[in-house]
């Protein structure tokens, strides 16, 4: 496990906006009302959406609106570690798959590359455009090596193409995340070996199934 | 076409996202046919025929899904109703199939739950997807949208069957994908394992009743009653019967997932598929066959391994979730175990001592025969830490942590050993090795 605490210098208050806030009912609609702590997880999320980072005064806050000790809210934003309980950079958060089927594939090419440009993983750059980090496996294997950038996956990267991400980040644009061997999702490179065959397509799988197979036999009327 | 599977027995069709993945589209492709006629079969019906397509659960333990379902209550008593977890907390290395299923064939996923809730007698599903899938969750929400909107789901649906579908994420933490870690993370705690018993079919989310099936047990079931328990049935050998989702990454000319016939062999798998192992089959070290967790196995076995359940147990390592993970001769394999050792050391929830304290050894211990300065003596007592972790702790987190150890020792502990040789030599005197490797 992972020791994570909270950041020293935290804000004073915190209050979700009016767009958080819908976000909020429209996830707490999906638990039963007694139940109201499953969204702690999910609300955090949004904390997270709207600041960037979890702090204290939104720990508390949403320990509140759940009706339960603060304790428990402090303990589910630290166990998590998708939680930033520090204030990440504007520009990007590169979180980079460090696991072995990315490293394998060069993976430590690109934590290299954060390193050198960007110091200290986990912590701001000076200047506040960027934070980094290694994580674990981000389930996108077949793509390796990948960074997830603000939430979305840059796939088969190298180290050209994921340079050129970082540079395109700090020019203020927002590079389309996908596969950057020109791949379309997890087929093999140069083109799908499967799934060819029209029949698939041409709508005859919607045609009516008269009988299913083995299905029951209806009951002889009496 | 390389491989066994040919397209037609293909359940996922839109596997690579190349086509429509929402409803009009998912429709032209079979989804959501005849789903009606299949409930009125009545559950039994449902549960007998997923028993005789001999399903076993994708998620890596491989357990009965027809069987698993009737351990449900027969009748659901006032106040406990019966619910419907899925597992969509695809975390283990090596495995990206679920991603797929979510972004790409979302409404076979959806109708799979309606007809497994139905089984099950549940009103209400949830499905727990991992944090990190922001992108899959958006696919899923709009779809759920769009069923809810078609009257396929929901309170008044045009089955008749009551249904609720609601999409949770998680936090990023691979426990959560242990089914009663995701219950305690669903009720919005921290996401560490309960004992068993009582089993989730007893006792689950919120106390109630509930089944916990991974994403690809639950989307295969609408084709499967559509088709015939004995065309599912009839693919792969006894007892490992089906089509299954197969990740390859690594050392592969052409890393893809890909979805096979259960037991195609393994180098078949790799040559038509996978366009090869870089440099050629004689390149090839060591597979990890089935996600981290299992045990390496080296290229003789490879050979003849034959993707499934007993094949794989056979040679001591496992299906799992058939993330094949290839390497070949230029990878450092004592740092490439030594990694893995790592992420199990970061993804221990920290409940269980033998766990908590023992993966972080171990990772510790690994780095250094990595580098070389470990002790010979070490070896050994490596090999029993991981035995007095391993069945040891709550959930099978501290098993996964000291397999792929053990498969790297029982295959290639000469390495290791030539590892530390090499690092002393010329150094007679290695001083505080065995300080080192308390701390």
């Amino acid at each position: 496990m992972s020791v994570r605490r909270l950041a020293k210098e935290q804000p004073a208050s915190f209050a979700f906006t009016p767009e958080s806030l819908e976000k909020v009912n429209f996830w707490l609609a999906k638990y039963p009302p007694a139940k109201k702590q499953s969204a702690s997880i999910p609300l955090l999320w949004l904390v997270q959406k709207q600041e960037g980072w979890v702090c204290e005064p939104a720990i508390r806050l949403v320990a509140r609106m759940l009706e339960v000790p603060v304790i428990r809210i402090l303990e589910v934003a630290t166990f998590y570690t998708m939680f930033m309980l520090e204030p990440v950079g504007r520009a990007a958060l590169i979180q980079v798959c460090g696991t072995t089927p990315c490293a394998l594939r060069g993976a430590n090419d690109l934590l290299a590359i954060c390193q050198q440009e960007f110091g200290q993983k986990g912590h701001m750059t000076a200047d506040g455009l960027f934070t980094w980090e290694e994580v674990e496996c981000l389930g996108a294997c077949c793509n390796a090596p990948m960074a997830a950038i603000n939430d979305y996956y840059y796939e088969d990267l190298t180290p050209v193409t994921f340079r050129q991400i970082i540079a395109d980040f700090r020019a203020g644009k927002s590079p389309a995340p996908g596969s950057y061997a020109g791949r379309h999702s997890s087929e093999p490179a140069g083109g799908a070996q499967t799934l060819s065959d029209p029949a698939l397509y041409d709508g005859s799988k919607a045609h009516r199934i008269e009988k299913l197979p083995n299905a029951p036999e209806p009951e002889p009327v009496a | 076409m390389p491989g066994i599977l040919q397209d037609k027995d293909r359940i996922f069709t839109n596997l690579y996202g190349f086509k429509d993945p929402y409803l009009e589209g998912a429709k032209q492709r079979g989804a959501w046919n005849a789903t009606g006629d299949i409930l009125s079969c009545g559950r039994d019906w449902i549960i007998t025929n997923m028993k005789n397509s001999g399903l076993r659960g994708r998620g890596g333990a491989g357990f009965n899904t027809g069987l698993k379902w009737s351990f449900m209550p027969k009748t659901v008593t006032e106040g406990r109703p019966h619910y419907l977890v899925v597992n969509a907390d695809e975390s283990e290395p090596g495995t990206c199939k679920d991603r797929e299923i979510m972004r790409h064939d979302p409404h076979l996923f959806i109708e799979g739950c309606l007809i497994a809730s139905f089984a099950m007698q549940a009103h209400a599903c949830y499905i727990y997807i991992r944090g990190e899938y922001v992108r899959e969750r958006e696919v899923m929400e709009r779809a759920v949208a769009e069923a809810y909107a078609a009257k396929l789901i929901g309170e008044d649906n045009d089955f008749g069957y009551p249904f609720h579908l609601y999409i949770h994420h998680g936090g990023g933490a691979y426990i959560c994908g242990e089914e009663t870690a995701l219950l305690e993370s669903l009720e919005g705690k921290k996401g560490q394992p309960r004992l068993k018993p009582p089993f989730p079919a007893g006792a689950g989310l919120y106390g109630c009743p509930t089944t916990v099936n991974n994403v690809e047990s639950i989307a295969v079931v609408g084709t499967i009653l559509r088709r015939g328990a004995d065309w599912f049935a009839g693919f792969g050998r006894p007892n490992n019967t089906g089509t299954k989702l197969m990740c390859v990454s690594g050392h592969v000319n052409k890393p893809c997932n890909v979805e096979e016939a259960m037991s195609i062999p393994l180098k078949q798998l790799l040559e038509e598929h996978c366009g090869g192992v870089r440099g050629g089959w004689s390149n090839l070290k060591a597979v990890i066959p089935g996600g981290s967790s299992v045990p390496m196995i080296p290229i003789e076995q490879c050979e003849t391994a034959l993707m499934d359940f007993d094949s794989l147990r056979d040679l001591k390592s496992g299906l799992g979730t058939a993330a094949v993970i290839v390497m070949d001769r230029s990878t450092d394999l004592i740092r490439a175990i030594s990694r893995i050792s790592y992420f199990y050391k970061h993804e221990s929830c920290g409940q269980c001592t033998p766990c908590r304290e023992g993966t972080g050894w171990m990772w510790r211990v690994m780095e250094r025969m990595a580098n070389g300065q470990a002790e010979m003596r070490e070896i050994d007592m490596l090999l029993e830490v991981t035995t007095q972790v391993e069945g040891h702790t709550i959930c099978a987190l501290g098993d996964a942590a000291a397999w792929p150890i053990q498969g790297l020792f029982r295959h290639f502990r000469p390495e290791v050993e030539a590892r530390i040789s090499s690092y002393r030599t010329g150094k007679p005197h290695v001083q505080g090795a065995a300080l080192l490797a308390a701390e």
